[in-house]
């Protein structure tokens, strides 16, 4: 019975979902030119190898133009962390060490991930450092960071992170993100304004404020996915 | 049926996909009693608006929206890039995403704790 009901409501979604969608002309040209910018989109396109020499534009999108976005995506993942913390704590009783649930792994698997793990580390830090350049960034870099953590997690038993640590570089990155922020305030007019120079497109150092702030998200989302995972792997069983 | 072109059948693939995905996910949230898997289903409806999201910002033969090279513009020797703002939204709904996903783990974490089940028609003290 609930699974029929269940099927009805699906019918009736997939329909409502149908009906706008065949509206849509896939892969149109909705652009504009960009003499006349008729989205939003086409505007972003025409203005950001210009204005902020930033050859990614989704970059120039995600922190400068959506900056202020950007931030509460960013408290949003912090609260996420500090609420799995929260979730997740238990007070240790005397002497009783956390311990990790998963089995040691194999002598291959702790060769290998003792081989791969700064190869990891370094390819996100590329990916975060090139973000306003290639495909990527703070994101996408401190995502693979974490991944390195966690093979380091899951190979040997007694890896854990320093909570310490992670909660400092955490707060600092968030601070420089914010700092930022409240420089283009002093300087120029509005919050996360880019008050710096842009230089030239496709160059390392261009874009202004927009690698530093990316850096910055890349080590904040490396801690705050690093810190997850060790919350999740090293729960106790009872 | 030769007047059936290429693109409709793209755009039937790919949207069909993106509703198909969300009404999977739909059925697992829905019908599904272990706490992961309804955990799992959640994901694959974010999966499916995501892919619902960048096939809205999709245009034909658009290269993705990064200058590779000064000069490409929006106007310049037919060179098209797709809507690059549905994308940077795609990355802001990956992040939270993800948020959800982990503190929805963890409260199954706890649920499991506390019941010695992941089963919601097991857990019986929140009948009336």
């Amino acid at each position: 019975m609930k699974k029929v009901l269940v099927l009805l409501l699906l019918v009736v979604v997939g329909y409502s979902l149908y009906v706008p969608l065949s509206q849509i002309e896939f892969g149109a040209d909705r652009m504009g030119s960009i003499e006349n910018p008729t989205t939003v989109g086409a505007y972003y396109l025409s203005k950001t190898p210009s204005e902020l020499s930033v050859a990614n534009v989704i970059t120039a999108i995600v922190v400068n133009y959506r900056g202020f976005d950007t931030l509460g995506e960013v408290s949003v993942l912090f609260l996420a962390a500090t609420g799995i913390g929260s979730i997740l704590y238990r007070r240790r009783k005397e002497g009783e060490h956390s311990e990790t649930i998963s089995k040691p792994s194999s002598q291959l698997l702790q060769a290998g991930a003792k081989l791969i793990y700064p190869a990891i580390l370094v390819l996100g830090a590329y990916v975060f450092i090139h973000g306003h350049l290639t495909p990527g960034g703070g994101f996408q870099g401190g995502a693979i960071i974490a991944t390195g953590f966690l093979l380091m997690m899951m190979s040997y038993k007694d890896f854990h992170m320093n909570h310490t640590v992670l909660t400092w570089v955490e707060s600092l990155a968030g601070i420089t993100f914010v700092g930022v922020g409240i420089g283009g305030l002093i300087v120029g007019t509005t919050f996360l304004e880019n008050f710096m120079p842009v230089g030239t497109l496709n160059d390392l150092f261009s874009g202004g404020i927009i690698p530093i702030i990316y850096v910055a998200v890349g080590f904040k989302v490396a801690a705050e996915l690093a810190g997850v995972l060790d919350t999740l792997l090293s729960i106790k069983e009872n | 049926m030769e007047n059936i072109d290429i693109n409709q059948l793209l755009s039937i693939a790919v949207f069909g996909a993106a509703v198909g995905l969300i009404l999977i996910g739909l059925y697992a949230v829905l019908i599904k009693k272990h706490l992961i898997k309804i955990v799992i289903g959640l994901s694959i409806i974010d999966a499916g608006i995501h892919l619902l999201f960048i096939a809205i910002g999709y245009i034909n033969g658009g290269t993705s929206p990064i200058f590779s090279e000064k000069g490409i513009s929006l106007v310049n020797e037919g060179v098209k890039m797709v809507d690059p703002v549905p994308q940077a939204l795609v990355l802001t709904a990956i992040v939270i995403g993800f948020g959800v996903t982990a503190v929805a783990l963890s409260l199954v974490i706890r649920l499991y704790r506390h019941h010695q089940t992941a089963r919601i028609d097991q857990i019986k003290t929140l009948k009336w």
